[in-house]
C-alpha cells in the first residue's frame, strides 16, 4: 500500500523529487530560467549518489535533445528539461525524437520567447511543440507537475512517443505549495524497471543491429508519417489507461480535461496551466452574481481532447478561449483554433471568442477573466459586435 | 588461418566478420563509384575488435547508406541530424555507462561517430567540442572531402584557398574561396584529449593502427581523414587513392598523431616532397589557381609553414618527453596485445 506524505515544495522541487524517485538513466540538460533551479536540485541528487543517473551537462539545448535521442535509442530511460528559447533551440530534434518513436520525457517550464527577452511565463514555447508529435500534458500546480512526470514515463513508454510535461515558469516552478508525495517504492513499481528491452529496437542490442534515422524518399516518407499519425491517435487510450492505473496508487484521477461548474453553464472559459485557479475564482464570483458560467482546463494538450471539449461545450452559448500565446495570424491563438476545430461535428455552435492573456509573466486576476466572460455574453447577445476574433485581455494601450 | 601480421590487412580484418562480405558497411550503398568514404569507414570499423555503435552526421555517407527501407549498415547505427553526430554518440555512451553501472547491461561496446567536414568543422563543431570536453569514451572520425558534397559542393571551412565551390565560384573579382582552410586537427589536439590524428585512406596500415591506438585510450579520440571526392573535385574514379597519396607527398595533408595534446609525431615524412602544383593540377575544382602564381605561392607557403610547425612540435615533444622521463617512441606504440 502506498504511503504518502505532504511536503511544502516549489514546482521545481517537486519535479526534481519525481526525477529522483524515477531514477532516470540519463538526463541531458542545459540551464535556462526558470528551469535552472530544477537541474540544480537534481544535480545535488546526482552528486550525493541518491540517483544512478548520468547527468550529461551539454553545451546547448539542441545537443541536449540530440543526446537524449542517442540515449533513448540506446535503450536508456531519458529526460531533459528546458524553457522558452531552449525549447525553440531544440525544435529540430523534437521532430526527430518523435519520428524515431523514442520515449523521452521533456519538462517544459513554460517561458516566453524573445524578442523582447522575457524569462517569465507564457505558453509560446509550448506552442512551438504542438505539431511535433510529442504527447503534451499541462500541469496546473506543483502537485500536478509531480504526478504528471510519474505518469509521463509510463505513457511515453507504452505509446513509444516522447512526452512533454508543461508547468508554468515562476508561477508554478518557484511557488511553494503543499505537495503530496508517494513513497519511492510505489513510484518505482509504477514506472517499472529500466533496461534496454523496454523498447523494441535498442541500439545497444548489438546482436541485432538496427538503423535509426534513415533517409526516406518520396516513395516512403508519406507511409512513415502515416504510421506515426495512426499511432499518435492511439495515444488517447494509452493516456486514459495510465491515468486509471495512476489513480489506483495515488487516489487522484486525472482526465483529459477538467470541468468546473459546466453542467448548466451558458458561458464557459477554457485555459491551460496555472491560470485555471484564477478562472475558477472568476466563475465563483460570477456565479455569486447569478451568472451561469463554468470553466474547463486542458490537461492533455496533445493529442488534443477534441471529443471531450465538444461534449463539455455541447450546451454552451458562448466560450471564452484563453490563450497564453498569440499566433499573430488574425484567426486566433493556438488553443482557440484547437477548440474551434473540436466543434466541427457539434450541433451546438457556441460563440467563440479569443483572449490573449498572461504574456511574458503578466499577472492574471479574476477581474480580467470576469471581463472576458462579460464580453462574450455581450457578443453572444448581440449587444457588442466584434471586428476581430482575438483580442488582448490585459494591455495598456 | 593467415599468419598474424603486426597490423592485419583489410582483407584479413574483413574475414573476421561473417555477414555482408565481412564489411560493417555493406556493398550496395549509393556512394559514387570511387568515393573515398567507404574504404575509410570500413578500415576504421574493421580495426576495432569489439562491437560498435555508430552515429553519423547528415551528409554523403548518411544519405547513401540508410535509405528507407534498406540499410547498408551491419552495425547498430543512428543518424539524427547534420550537427549532432558527437552529441548523439555521447548520449548513447552515457546510456551504456549508466546501464552497466546499474547492472542492466554487460557487453563491451565501443562508440564511433562519423561526420563530414561540414558536419565537423562547421555546423557540428560546437557539439563535437563539447562532447569531447565532457570526456565521453568515443572515437570521432571526420571524413574530410573539403566541402558540402551532399548538397552539391558548397564551401566549408575545410575548403582550401582558391578552390572552386558553388558558394565560392571563380569570377572576375574573386578566384574561388578567399580564406585558407581551418586547421581543425590542431584545434582538436588543443582540447588535450588522449588521442588526435590525421590520416589518409591510401595508407590503410597507418589508419588502422591509428584507430587501434585510439581505441586503447579511454575518453574522446579524434581522427581527421582526408577523403578525395571524385564527383566534386572532378577526378577519375580510379584516382581516389592517387589523390590521397599526392596530398601526403606534397605535405598538403600531413599524416601525424598527437597524444594528450602534447606529444606530436609526424608519421610520414616525404623525402623529396612534391610541389603543391602537382596535387592542385590533378583537381579540376582547384587547378584554375595555377594561372595565378601569387595564389599558388600562398598555398605553398601555408603548406610549408604548417609542415615546419609540425616538425617543431615533434622536436619539442621529444624534449618534453625526455624532461618528463617518458619514453617518446613507446608513447606511440600499440599496447602489447595489439602487436
Ligand atoms: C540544419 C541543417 N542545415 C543544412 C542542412 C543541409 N545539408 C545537408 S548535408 C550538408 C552538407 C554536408 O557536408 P559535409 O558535412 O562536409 O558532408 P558531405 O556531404 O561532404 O559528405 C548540408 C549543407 C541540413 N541537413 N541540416
Ligand atoms: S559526392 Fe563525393 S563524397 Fe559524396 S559520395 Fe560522391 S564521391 Fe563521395
Ligand atoms: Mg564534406
Amino acid at each position: 500500500m502506498a504511503t504518502k506524505k505532504v511536503v511544502a515544495l516549489t514546482g521545481n522541487q517537486a519535479a526534481a523529487e519525481a526525477m529522483r524517485q524515477i531514477n532516470f538513466d540519463v538526463a541531458a540538460v542545459y540551464p535556462i530560467s526558470p528551469q535552472t533551479e530544477l537541474m540544480g536540485f537534481f544535480a545535488e541528487y546526482v552528486a550525493n549518489g541518491e540517483v544512478d543517473t548520468d547527468m550529461v551537462a551539454v553545451e546547448g539545448e539542441h545537443s541536449a535533445m540530440a543526446a537524449c535521442i542517442g540515449a533513448a535509442a540506446a535503450g536508456a530511460r531519458t529526460i531533459t528539461a528546458s524553457a522558452g528559447p531552449g525549447i525553440a533551440y531544440m525544435v529540430e530534434n523534437l521532430y526527430i525524437a518523435s519520428g524515431m518513436r523514442l520515449p523521452i520525457v521533456l519538462l517544459d517550464v513554460n517561458r516566453a520567447l524573445s524578442a523582447p527577452l522575457s524569462i517569465h511565463c507564457d505558453h509560446a514555447d509550448s506552442m512551438l511543440t504542438r505539431d511535433t508529435s510529442w504527447i503534451s500534458l499541462f500541469a496546473e500546480n506543483a502537485q500536478e507537475a509531480y504526478h504528471h512526470i510519474l505518469m509521463a514515463v509510463k505513457i511515453s513508454e507504452k505509446a513509444m512517443f516522447p512526452i512533454i510535461v508543461n508547468y508554468d515558469g515562476y508561477i508554478v516552478s518557484h511557488s511553494i505549495e503543499n505537495v503530496e508525495l508517494l513513497d519511492d517504492e510505489t513510484v518505482q513499481n509504477f514506472v517499472g524497471p529500466s533496461g534496454i528491452h523496454r523498447i523494441p529496437y535498442p541500439l545497444l542490442d548489438i546482436d541485432h543491429p538496427v538503423t535509426y534515422g534513415a533517409t526516406a524518399q518520396p516513395d516512403y516518407y508519406t507511409e512513415c508519417k502515416y504510421q506515426q499519425h495512426v499511432d499518435f491517435l492511439k495515444v488517447y487510450d494509452i493516456v486514459r489507461e495510465v491515468f486509471d492505473e495512476f489513480a489506483e496508487i495515488s487516489g487522484k484521477k486525472y482526465d483529459f480535461i477538467e470541468e468546473y461548474q459546466t453542467e448548466d453553464a451558458e458561458y464557459i472559459g477554457i485555459s491551460m496551466g496555472s491560470s485555471f485557479g484564477t478562472l475558477k475564482d472568476a466563475v465563483d464570483k460570477l456565479r455569486a452574481q447569478g451568472k451561469k458560467v463554468g470553466a474547463v482546463k486542458i490537461t492533455l494538450f496533445r493529442p488534443f481532447p477534441r471529443k471531450e471539449i465538444a461534449k463539455a461545450l455541447s450546451k454552451a452559448k458562448g466560450v471564452v478561449v484563453l490563450d497564453r500565446a498569440d499566433s499573430f495570424d488574425g484567426i486566433g491563438g493556438p488553443l482557440f483554433k484547437d477548440v474551434a476545430a473540436s466543434l466541427s461535428d457539434s450541433e451546438n455552435k457556441p460563440l467563440l471568442h479569443n483572449f490573449i492573456y498572461g504574456l511574458g509573466g503578466r499577472e492574471v486576476h479574476e477581474e480580467e477573466f470576469m471581463k472576458a466572460f462579460e464580453r462574450v455574453e455581450r457578443l453572444e447577445k448581440g449587444i457588442d459586435t466584434r471586428e476581430n476574433l482575438v483580442e488582448y485581455l490585459q494591455v495598456r494601450e | 588461418m593467415a599468419k598474424k601480421r603486426p597490423i592485419a590487412l583489410l582483407a584479413e580484418l574483413a574475414s573476421n566478420k561473417e555477414d555482408f562480405g565481412g564489411m560493417p558497411l555493406a556493398p550496395g550503398h549509393r556512394m559514387c563509384i570511387g568515393c573515398g568514404i567507404p574504404p575509410i569507414v570500413n578500415e576504421v570499423l574493421l580495426a576495432i575488435d569489439e562491437p560498435v555503435v555508430v552515429s553519423t552526421a547528415t551528409g554523403c555517407l548518411e544519405v547513401t547508406t540508410g535509405v528507407y527501407p534498406v540499410t547498408a549498415w551491419n552495425v547498430p547505427w543512428i543518424h539524427v541530424n547534420f550537427q549532432s553526430a558527437a552529441a548523439v554518440i555521447g548520449g548513447v555512451e552515457a546510456a551504456y555507462k549508466v546501464l552497466k553501472k546499474k547492472g542492466l547491461y554487460d557487453k563491451e561496446v565501443k562508440f564511433v561517430a562519423f561526420g563530414g567536414d561540414g558536419g565537423t568543422y562547421d555546423i557540428g563543431f560546437q557539439s563535437l567540442s563539447a562532447t569531447v570536453e565532457r570526456g565521453h569514451d568515443f572515437l570521432y572520425v571526420c571524413y574530410n572531402n573539403e566541402g558540402y558534397q551532399n548538397t552539391g559542393y558548397q564551401k566549408s571551412s575545410a575548403t582550401p584557398i582558391g578552390a572552386y565551390t558553388k558558394t565560392t565560384p571563380v569570377g572576375k573579382e574573386k578566384i574561388g574561396k578567399q580564406e585558407p582552410r581551418k586547421d581543425l586537427t590542431m584545434i582538436m589536439a588543443a582540447h588535450g584529449i588522449p588521442y588526435t590524428a590525421q590520416a589518409a585512406p591510401h595508407i590503410y596500415r597507418d589508419l588502422t593502427k591509428k584507430v587501434k591506438k585510439a581505441m586503447s585510450f579511454k575518453g574522446p579520440k579524434f581522427i581527421n581523414v582526408l577523403q578525395p571526392c571524385t564527383l566534386s573535385w572532378r577526378f577519375a574514379p580510379e584516382d581516389t587513392m592517387r589523390l590521397a597519396k599526392l596530398a601526403v607527398e606534397t605535405r598538403y595533408w600531413p599524416v601525424y598523431e598527437v597524444i594528450d595534446g602534447k606529444y606530436w609525431k609526424v608519421n610520414v615524412k616525404p623525402k623529396r616532397p612534391k610541389p603543391i602544383e602537382e596535387y592542385i593540377a590533378a583537381q579540376p575544382r582547384w587547378k584554375h589557381v595555377l594561372k595565378y602564381p601569387e595564389i599558388v605561392e600562398k598555398i605553398q607557403k601555408e603548406v610549408d609553414e604548417k609542415w615546419n610547425h609540425l616538425l617543431a612540435l615533434e622536436e619539442m615533444s621529444k624534449k618534453l618527453a625526455e624532461k618528463e622521463g617518458v619514453d617518446y617512441e613507446k608513447l606511440f606504440e600499440l599496447p602489447k596485445e595489439e602487436n
